[in-house]
């Protein structure tokens, strides 16, 4: 059935209402189960062997002596792993499992089941590896130079006319942008040209990747599993594993957190080989330092940034030359920065150019508006600095050139009704712009934005005997995803939130939803709760129609009941959802709605921060004294949930910009796997962070909804090296602007 | 392989396991005690995600062996609720969404009960100093500082 | 693995001096219980030395001041005497870690563990803490800055353990003070550390000690930084040249917390300021 998808711009009665969530109570009593928490009878132990070397030839994997070890009941190399999905899959298999070569300090070269912790780590070290050493690179402008050793001999970068016939480290090179950037420039009073680095950095979700792999001899399989997405891992593992997908079960657990690094496969198809090899039930649990080593960080990166403005600010060309490290696989996150690098921005003469690099550090994966901060770094951060050039306000600049609805973005699109120029006013009218500031600091604003994604989901909706609601959702619930859904089954509905239990189905309950990501949760699964309610509804009213014994064009569903209505039937006294459901089995059976989409439409989310921090001009120490988030939501399901996006990703972006890094020796070894040495935000390190919704629905969405939960990490390096700038007078170009780096500025500007 | 029966107290409750010497009381609690609410985020102590007391101290349960636990006496987030009434920390946790994903939350319960049991008025500093030991990714902390600080002003009303 | 608590001193020494494999002691664990984790520490036996009374003292008095090493930060900080008396030693050891570490980790095993960084170490130096070694025939009194011989070793012979930290007799107006740079607020390992003590009579510095940590293999005790301030009431000149005497004494390494450039720069920028706070704690104006 075909659904309308525009904004009815309705009022709301329970959406947009504080309620308590329905897994609130599980997660503050412990009770709630996570990756970690679920065991089987007969589980075996599963643990991995890994490379110690940056980039080396695997040239003997000898297993024997772990195989005769009494307890060990599996052990998986890439010689169990052939490649069966034709080489469309060979490089997540392979990241799964070095095949020829080690590519980076943590890939995976073999693993064990053993019956325990104990014998599976002596088996570990009675399997033995032999490795030929080869030179490795893991600078992302080091990996670009000719004389860097290739990692990948079948890349030859694409997006390069004519084809090139050597194969080189970078995989990719995209473009994009309009009109004439050298003329722009020629008209410009005033350019700033400027290059930044920034260092790579994980998710850091505090929950590490675990499963429970079950696998028999019949081919059938259940895996239970912490993910973004669960549908997902069902079909890169069965098409790994060459099992098919209707067998193999997958269950997703709590999410420990996940911000883009759970939406990829990394113990999982060798847990699940183990299992089928065992004929046992596998649990693998990552450490924290395997975690670190050996799952997805984001790029570290290398930009120029060139801006060109007019005396009275107008920005006449702006080009972003892009350099985004992917690990020892290639990807396309430059790409993704290419395109964001300018979003926010109504530019008549534009360019990006994006290099996807390969290098001997660990696949990359998406973190929360992947590509996204980097560029903006460079971007905002440049700028500050043309504003300064100028001698206009720095807010006043950027509303001066913000892009709005008929802008034609940097990437291509046009924007419809967008939050870019609203979120801008209320960060200069907000207090925090007028709070007061201390000795040594400093305040400074920057602006982001990120895409929202539809994509395809799946929802059910089924009406118990006493009229309370199971609402079956297909995406993984990140952020209080059943909360917002509840609400909007029940605003649908007409009933009290209280009446809906949302879940998260398992794969064989429900069809494919694609993965929690993108910032898609709420707006593709709300979408298609909507239209299961709606289809409900038709029902509904249908069993009312058939107990009334009247036309169905007679009877209309408002405030939770069917009401006859017209002069003929309107006096009959109006059935509730639970006098229905109640008589369900004699008017047809169970009542459900049910709605598979591809949702489309979804909006764009733009943001601006406000920033203040204290510099110790003697040390470079740094504290964050105030923060503002101002950030479009289209239309806000669950205001705390929002508030907690907002405030989240904030937390992320400071940590980013303060002390986040991975660094990596002359060997090509991770020195910092874990929570101690890298720093992410404790408590005392913050302020409250201060939030304000705006609202500015998106058209293509029934609410109105646009997807949060990744913008906010977007602005806050730049929010936060322009209020550096303004406390210490030295302008940061390397993320994290941790104390040396900052001290080290200060001394130089002092001379 | 040699493994030790451990005789303790668990929320109240006598419990006995047997481990081996070498494990930590984290992995006794989950693994042998069943009490999957105690979480591994990190194994070795920075991000307090394991926190439970030891004869009312606040302590990462992976910084303890579980042969120490024996004649001793643990809390963990299962023992917080009196029956089924919610501890005040647990209540306004819910009422502030002060959890996200929720991995955390056990431990900062854990950790702010022990700062509250200390501190009846703890200023907002304290109360972030006092769980600096916790690591939250989820929130940035606003909610958690919030919920932290109602908790107290009820449990005050009560006495 | 082997599991012993002992319930005297003497009986852990000879648990410690006969055993032919890998024996380490447990009062804490907050670094022995991480080294396991992390595969850098498989000890064939354990000796847990929290049952044993003596090394459970903690007392102040006129005459000195005794820790036991199986003494918690957590401990420590509720004893009101010894944090009046030794306010830099006890906000030492209380920033090791979370609270949840203060509930385990001690003064002693921080020493013994030997870190460069050590939090507990510059500010016990500086106040001119003693260690009491106990072996197998005879106990000694070790000053504690010839405890630690470089990252992870320490002086001590096989058989040999710490039963106490003694602070000395604490004249009137005397004060400490801690100090040491991280990057986050809390939870990390100090960049660079000063510890300062020091005894004024009739508003003038008479005696001081300043003692630095993780600048070096080991902490390092700065002569020429105490020299800097004695008989002076650390005017500016005085404090320049501490801070300079401190940047001096620094032998840095480039590693993943810091650089030997901020390190040196810091930690004349710490000396100066623990300097300063140990004399207006001391009754300094």
């Amino acid at each position: 059935m075909a659904h309308d998808t525009s904004f009815t711009n309705q009022d709301f009665k329970v959406v947009g209402t504080r309620v308590n969530r329905p897994d609130g109570v599980d997660k503050v009593t412990g009770r709630a189960k996570y990756g970690a928490d679920l065991s089987a009878p007969g589980q075996l132990v599963g643990l991995f062997l890994r490379s110690p070397h940056a980039h080396a030839r695997i040239t003997k994997i000898d297993t024997s002596r772990a195989e005769k070890l009494s307890g060990v009941k599996a052990i998986i190399t890439s010689a169990d792993l052939p490649d069966l999905t034709g080489g469309r899959q060979i490089d997540v298999l392979e990241n799964c499992m070095a095949r020829d070569r080690a590519l980076y300090d943590g890939h995976a070269v073999a693993a064990v089941a053993a019956i325990d912790q104990q014998t599976a780590k002596k088996a570990l070290k009675l399997i033995k590896v032999s490795y030929e050493i080869l030179p490795h690179v893991t600078d992302v402008d080091e990996a670009m130079k000719t004389s860097a050793p290739v990692i990948k001999d079948n890349i030859f970068t694409s997006g390069v006319d004519p084809k090139p016939k050597k194969p080189s480290n970078v995989s990719k090179v995209s473009e994009f942008g309009h009109g004439d950037i050298e003329a722009g420039f020629k008209a410009a009073d005033v350019i700033i040209e400027k290059s930044y680095k920034t260092e790579q950095t994980h998710q850091g979700y505090i929950e590490p990747h675990a499963c429970l792999a079950t696998v028999g001899p019949d081919g059938a399989g259940e895996l239970w599993v912490t993910t973004q997405g669960h549908y997902t891992y069902r079909t890169v593992c069965a098409a790994l594993l060459g099992m098919d997908i209707a067998k193999l079960k997958v269950t997703s657990s709590e999410i420990g957190g996940g911000f883009g690094g759970k939406t990829h496969v990394w113990v999982e198809p060798i847990a699940l080989a183990l299992s089928r090899k065992a004929n046992r039930p596998v649990k693998v649990v990552m450490t924290r330092d395997e975690v670190f080593r050996a799952t997805g960080p984001t790029c570290s990166t290398s930009m120029d940034i060139k801006i060109g403005a007019k005396k009275d600010g107008t920005i006449t060309a702006a080009s972003s030359v892009l350099r985004y490290q992917n690990g020892a696989f290639p990807a396309t996150w430059a790409m993704l920065g290419a395109m964001t690098s300018w979003a926010c921005y109504d530019l008549k003469n534009v360019h990006s150019i994006g290099y996807d690099v390969l290098c001997n550090r660990p696949k990359t994966a998406a973190y929360r508006a992947p590509s996204a901060p980097m560029a903006a770094f460079g971007v905002e951060s440049t700028m500050d600095l043309v504003a300064a050039e100028i001698g206009m306000n720095p807010v006043d600049f950027r509303i001066k050139n913000a892009a709005k609805e008929g802008t034609r973005a940097s990437y291509g699109p046009t924007y419809g009704p967008i939050g870019i120029g609203p979120t801008l006013e209320a960060a200069k009218n907000h207090p925090h712009m007028r709070a007061k500031l201390g000795k040594n600091q400093g305040r400074g604003m920057a602006c982001g934005f990120w895409f929202n994604f539809g994509g395809q989901t799946c929802t059910d909706l089924n009406i118990g005997s006493d009229g309370t609601v199971n609402l079956a959702i297909g995406t993984v619930d990140v952020g209080g995803a059943r909360a917002s859904m509840s609400l909007i089954a029940a605003e649908e509905l007409g009933i009290p939130y209280e009446q809906v239990k949302a879940h998260v189905a398992d794969t064989s309950s429900l069809g494919h939803n694609d993965t929690t990501e993108g910032s898609r949760g709420t707006f593709s699964s709300g979408m298609a709760t909507i239209f299961a309610a709606r289809d409900a509804i038709e029902e509904l009213r249908k069993r009312a129609a058939k107990m009334w014994g009247i036309p169905l064009e007679a009877v209309e569903w408002a405030e939770g009941e069917a009401r006859a209505v017209g002069s003929e039937h309107g006096n009959l006294p109006a059935l509730s959802l639970a006098d229905i459901a109640k008589r369900a089995a004699s008017t047809g059976g169970p009542i459900a709605g049910h709605n598979e989409v591809v949702a489309d439409g979804a909006g764009v989310s733009f943001a601006s921060h406000i920033c203040d921090i204290e510099v110790d001009p003697e040390t470079g120490g740094t504290k964050v004294i105030r923060y503002t988030v101002i950030q479009d939501a289209g239309k806000a399901i669950h205001p705390d949930y929002v508030e907690g996006q907002f405030q989240g990703g904030a937390a992320q972006g400071i940590g980013w910009a303060l002390n986040e890094e991975y660094i990596y020796g002359d060997d090509g070894r991770l020195q910092n796997s874990g929570f101690l040495d890298y720093r992410i935000p404790v408590c005392s390190d913050l302020p409250f962070i201060d939030t304000k919704i705006l609202e500015i629905p998106n058209p293509n969405h029934p609410y109105g909804v646009r997807g949060v939960g990744e913008t906010s990490i977007v602005p806050p390096l730049a929010a936060i090296g322009n209020a550096l700038s303004n406390a210490a007078g030295v302008r940061m170009d390397h993320v994290p602007m941790s104390p040396p780096r900052i001290l080290k500025a200060i001394e130089e500007a002092n001379g | 392989m040699s493994s030790v029966l451990v005789d303790t107290t668990v929320n109240g409750d006598p419990v006995q396991f047997a481990c081996p010497t070498e494990e930590v009381l984290m992995d006794s609690l989950r693994d042998r005690v069943g009490l999957t609410g105690v979480k591994e985020g990190c194994g070795t102590g920075d991000c307090g995600a394991c926190s439970i007391t030891l004869d009312g101290q606040l302590v990462c349960s992976c910084l303890v062996l579980g042969i120490e636990a024996n004649g001793r006496k643990i809390g963990t987030v299962e023992g917080m609720a009196e029956g089924n009434a919610l501890h005040p920390l647990q209540e306004q946790f819910i009422e502030h969404a002060a959890l996200q994903c929720g991995i955390c939350t056990p431990g900062f319960l854990v950790a702010a009960k022990a700062l509250l049991d200390d501190n009846a008025s703890p200023s907002e500093e304290e109360i972030r100093f006092a769980l600096a030991g916790n690591l939250c990714r989820c929130t940035g902390y606003d909610k958690i500082v919030r919920a932290v600080q109602a908790a107290a002003k009820q449990m005050r009303k009560k006495k | 693995m082997r599991y012993e608590a002992p319930t005297t001193t003497k009986e852990a020494v000879m648990l410690l001096a006969k055993e032919k494999g890998e024996a380490a002691v447990l009062a804490g664990g907050t670094d022995l219980l991480v080294r396991m984790k992390m595969g850098m520490s498989e000890p064939d036996l354990i000796v847990d030395i929290k049952q044993i009374p003596a090394m459970n003292a903690l007392k102040y008095s006129a005459t000195g001041t005794k820790i036991g090493a199986a003494v918690s930060g957590a401990m420590l900080a509720k004893n009101k005497a010894i944090k009046k008396a030794w306010p830099g030693v006890v906000e030492a050891t209380n920033l090791i870690g979370s609270d949840q570490v203060q509930g385990r980790c001690t003064m002693v095993g921080n020493l013994c563990n030997a870190s460069p960084a050590a939090d507990g170490v510059p500010a016990m130096i500086a106040a001119g803490a003693k260690a009491v070694v106990v072996g197998k025939t005879k106990r000694r009194t070790v000053a504690v800055e010839n405890i630690a011989t470089g990252p992870g070793q320490t002086s001590l012979a096989k058989g040999e353990v710490i039963e106490a930290i003694t602070l000395p007799k604490r004249p009137r107006n005397s004060g400490d003070a801690y100090l040491r740079f991280t990057p986050r607020t809390e939870m990390d390992i100090a960049v660079v550390s000063a510890g300062v003590n020091l005894t004024l009579v009739r508003g003038v510095v008479k005696t001081a000690r300043v003692c630095l940590g993780a600048v070096a293999p080991t902490a390092v005790l700065v002569p020429d930084a105490a020299k800097a301030i004695i008989g002076t009431k650390l005017d500016a000149d005085a404090l320049a040249n501490l801070a300079a005497a401190c940047s001096s004494a620094c032998n840095p390494i480039d590693d993943k917390r810091g650089t030997i450039e901020y390190r040196t720069k810091v930690a004349g920028v710490l000396g100066r300021r623990a300097a300063e706070i140990a004399f207006k704690r001391a009754g300094g104006a």
